[in-house]
Parts: structure tokens; C-alpha cells; sequence
């Protein structure tokens, strides 16, 4: 194998080692939330190190690779690509890290029974299925995951307002359910990253940016 | 209090996940019967057409149906391995084949709205109007002057002052005017390799042709010479048309707005420069262009 396949299968690796790591915090968060466990918040956070660590090794990879190899084609996507791929994980684990802070803060339960867990779940589901677009090269599978934004928005925008219904009728509950506004929205931009991790699958499968698809008239493929 | 509720809200969907597929290349480069050429490239003017061209060294055949169309004042680089033919095709755009026994060719060369191969052709008219820059500097054992105005010499062209002028206006053009013009009577021998590659395209220029072609014309120079003539290349596309022969990619990324691929004496696939070094629509292409080629 050449020393540049070997280097481009290192990012692959890296992304893929990324993408489990994130789906491991979102887990652990998700458990942390239910049983309100400051332990597995801790673990949620203790988890991010190995988040930062990542970032930096492929970012630097990936300009190593453009200095160094003058990738061309397929190759050049899929380094530029994982140069928007790699951060979007990273903010993963941070929004994983805000609400894992917040699980504590969020008892008893307001909300009406299951929608969080299934918001949750839905964010996690999309996770799971960009990463899987990207090993598995798929693109019918990346835009599943761009339509099934706007199914977590539904979602976020219903529980939000029923966040601010309770805090209009009950001012007792405003703290706890403040703490769970920032927990829905930090749900909702986790799902945002698994859309934007779907169009770089797209870009790189396609050659062509998935993105503003409202400008696409006037934009031009590459 | 009731809130308001701007759009209605559908009850969400547990969504299902799909098993992985394991195709590891992009769709676009399993389809099998995709054009040779984007249609957007062939909306630019056309200088030069290649028409059904196919070429023979005796029984073997170097060439086969090359369709090809070059835009008036743009770059189009050939690229390929050693051996698919792009010199080859190269050196039928003025008739340089012509002086190799044995060789055949088929189908049709438009320069402008002239048949090349056309039976009444003048092929020394033909090669005025189609320079050539070979991948060895070749000056003359003459003085810089005498260099370039060769071509006018052997035109019949004596004048002094008219001499004067294009050769001044040829190594301009060249962009070595300034390293050369107080020195215009020492010998083409003395100046350095890049300098020698650019006086032979002063030579080329100074017979004011309509478009330019380039052999491999940097690969015996050191990188800021070879730098220098891609600078020059750009300059020069405002005024004529160049089609060049490179084998180094990252040249023809830089100085050609159109990228042909030739492979086994086949035109696989013409492009937009950038296209084709970012999403070429042919396998092979993207094989040859990444280095995975063969």
C-alpha cells in the first residue's frame, strides 16, 4: 500500500474512531439525563479530552496530506471534507458536555412523559446513520439523515414550548426547566452536526455541495 | 396561557436505520456511458476542432477517434502516461508528423475554418500559424536577435526597423526583454536554461501565430524557471491559444482552463481544468490524476 492510501486510511480511522466516541457520549448522556447521575456526567466530560485529542491529530493529517501530496479528485474531497467533518464531531462532545452538566439540575420531571428521551433517541439516530453514510459511502442514507432534521426540529420546537407554557403557569419550575431549554436546543444542534457531517458525505460521494440548496441555481459543481 | 403555536406539529417519527451498503466509490464513477466532454466546454469559441482522428506508424495505430475542441485564447493541457498518444496528437495539430516515414493519418484537423490535412494546405503557412515550443530548449548557434527573427527572415522579411520591432515585441511578449535587451547580439548559447525556453517561445511568438504548442516545455527547468514560463503562459492566452503537454498535473492544474486525459492513443475524458482535479466523471481519470493508474 502507498504511504498516501496508508495516510488517507489513517483518517478514515481517525473520523470512524471520532464518530464512535461521539455516539458513546451521546449514550452516556442520555443515561446521565435519565438517571440525573452526576458520575456519568463526569464520564460524559472526562470523554471530551479524547475529542480534542482527535481534532488535532487530524487536522493535522489533513494539512500534512494538502502540503505534502497534492491530492487530486476523490482523495481532495475527502481530506477537505474531513476538514468540516472533524469539528463538527468535536462540537458533539461539547453540546454532549452542556447537557451532561445540566443533569443534575433537572429534577423531578416536568416534561411530559418520553419526549426528551425521544428527541434524544431521533439525535442519536441521525448520529448514527451520518456515520454509517460515511463508511458505508452511501448517499441515499446522508439524505435520510438531511430530512430527518427537520423532524427534530418539529420535535425541539414542540417541547420548548411546552417548557415555556409550564414556566408562564408554574414560576416554581422556571430554574428546572430553563436548565432544560439549553438541554432540547443542545439536543437540536447535535442533530444540526449530524446534517452538516451528511452534506460533507454527499460532497464527497457527489462532487457537488449539498448545502443552500435554495442557492443552487447559482452556484456552480465542482 | 395558551401559546402561540406557529406551524402545526407533526408527531415524530422513530427513525429507522438502514444497513451500511459496502460500495466504497462515489456513484458518479460506476456509471459506464458517460460523455467525454462536459457540454458547458464547448459553448467558449472554438480555435481548434479535432474531428474522427485516428493516426498509424505503419500497421500500428497511435491515435484513435479523437474527437477534441480547444477554445479560442484559452490553455488546454494533454495529460497521460508515457505512450497514450498526446505528443503524438500534439504534433498533428501543425503537421510535425509529416516528417516521420510511415505515418498515416484519418479524419480531420480544423484551425480555424482550415482542413489541416486538407490536400491544397501549406503546410509551411500552416506552422506559422501553429507555433511549437519542444520540450528541449532549442536555440539556434545564433545571436538572441538572430533567434528570434528567424522566422521573419525566412519569411522574406528584411526590413531593419520591422525586424527590430517584432523581435522587441516577441521578447516582451516572452517576458525576457528586460534580462536580454542590452546583450541582443551575444550568442542564444549563453543565456541560462529557463531563458533559452524563453527565447524559443519568442521565437514562436515572433511569427505572430494564432495558437501555440507546447511539448513538455518545463521539464528540464528548475522551479522558479518553470514557475516564470507558467506565469508566461498565462500572459500569453490573452492573445493566442495554447494547448500544452505536460506530465506534471500540478502544472496543468495551474495553467490550463481545459484538461484532456488520454490513455492508450483514446481520448477518455476532456474537462474544465477544475472539474477534472476535483470530480473527473471517468474512473480512469480519477485513477490516473490520484496516482492509482494502472
Amino acid at each position: 500500500m502507498r504511504q498516501f492510501d496508508q495516510e488517507l486510511r489513517d483518517l478514515r480511522d481517525g473520523i470512524l474512531a471520532m464518530a464512535g466516541l461521539a455516539e458513546e457520549m451521546i449514550d452516556l448522556t442520555s443515561q446521565a439525563l435519565k438517571e440525573r447521575s452526576r458520575a456519568k456526567a463526569d464520564e460524559v466530560m472526562a470523554l471530551d479530552r479524547g475529542m480534542d485529542e482527535w481534532e488535532l491529530k487530524l487536522d493535522r493529517l489533513c494539512i500534512d496530506m494538502l502540503a505534502l501530496r497534492a491530492p487530486a479528485a476523490g482523495d481532495l474531497r475527502l481530506i477537505a471534507s474531513s476538514l468540516k467533518i472533524v469539528p463538527e464531531l468535536e462540537r458533539i462532545g461539547d453540546h454532549c458536555c452542556n447537557i451532561a452538566r445540566r443533569a443534575t439540575y433537572v429534577h423531578p420531571p416536568i416534561l411530559s412523559s418520553g419526549s426528551l428521551e425521544r428527541l434524544a433517541q431521533e439525535v442519536r439516530t441521525m448520529v448514527r446513520m451520518a456515520v454509517d453514510s460515511f463508511i458505508g459511502s452511501d448517499a441515499g442514507l446522508a439524505r435520510t439523515v438531511i430530512q430527518a432534521d427537520d423532524s427534530v426540529d418539529e420535535l425541539y420546537g414542540k417541547i420548548y414550548r411546552e417548557l415555556l407554557r409550564l414556566m408562564m403557569s408554574d414560576p416554581l419550575c422556571i430554574e428546572r426547566a430553563s436548565h432544560l431549554i439549553l438541554v432540547v436546543k443542545n439536543w437540536e444542534r447535535i442533530a444540526d452536526q449530524a446534517t452538516n457531517i451528511a452534506e460533507e458525505v454527499l460532497f464527497i460521494l457527489e462532487g457537488r455541495s449539498a448545502k443552500h440548496t435554495y442557492l443552487q441555481d447559482h452556484s456552480k459543481d465542482m | 396561557m395558551e401559546i402561540e403555536d406557529p406551524r402545526p406539529v407533526p408527531e415524530p417519527v422513530l427513525l429507522q436505520v438502514p444497513p451500511p451498503s459496502t460500495g466504497l466509490r462515489p456513484a458518479s464513477l460506476q456509471q459506464p456511458d458517460l460523455p467525454l466532454t462536459d457540454p458547458s466546454v464547448l459553448s467558449a469559441p472554438i480555435m481548434l476542432q479535432v474531428e474522427r482522428l485516428n493516426l498509424f506508424y505503419g500497421d500500428k495505430q497511435a491515435l484513435s477517434d479523437i474527437h477534441l475542441k480547444v477554445a479560442r485564447n484559452s490553455v488546454m493541457s494533454f495529460i497521460g502516461p508515457s505512450g497514450c498518444g498526446k505528443s503524438t496528437l500534439l504534433r498533428c495539430l501543425n503537421r510535425m508528423n509529416d516528417l516521420i516515414d510511415d505515418v498515416r493519418v484519418q479524419g480531420r484537423v480544423l484551425l480555424g475554418d482550415t482542413d489541416i490535412y486538407a490536400p491544397e494546405t501549406d503546410v509551411i503557412a500552416l506552422r506559422k500559424r501553429a507555433g511549437m515550443v519542444f520540450q528541449k530548449s532549442n536555440p539556434f548557434p545564433k545571436s538572441i536577435f538572430e533567434n528570434v527573427a528567424y522566422g521573419l527572415r525566412i519569411q522574406g522579411q528584411s526590413d531593419r526597423n520591422l525586424l527590430e520591432e517584432a523581435v522587441e515585441r516577441s521578447l516582451k511578449g516572452a517576458g525576457l526583454w528586460d534580462e536580454v535587451k542590452d546583450r541582443l547580439k551575444d550568442s542564444a548559447q549563453g543565456l541560462s536554461g529557463g531563458q533559452q525556453q524563453r527565447l524559443c517561445i519568442a521565437r514562436a511568438l515572433a511569427v505572430r501565430p494564432e495558437i501555440i504548442l507546447m511539448d513538455e516545455p518545463c521539464s528540464a527547468l528548475d522551479p522558479i524557471a518553470t514557475a516564470r514560463v507558467e506565469e508566461l503562459i498565462l500572459e500569453l492566452k490573452r492573445e493566442f491559444t495554447i494547448v500544452i503537454v505536460t506530465h506534471n498535473m500540478q502544472q496543468a492544474a495551474r495553467v490550463s482552463d481545459h484538461t484532456a486525459f488520454f490513455w492508450m492513443g483514446k481520448l477518455i475524458e476532456t474537462d474544465l481544468t477544475e472539474k477534472m482535479f476535483t470530480n473527473p466523471r471517468q474512473r480512469m481519470t480519477e485513477d490516473y490524476i490520484t496516482g492509482r493508474f494502472g
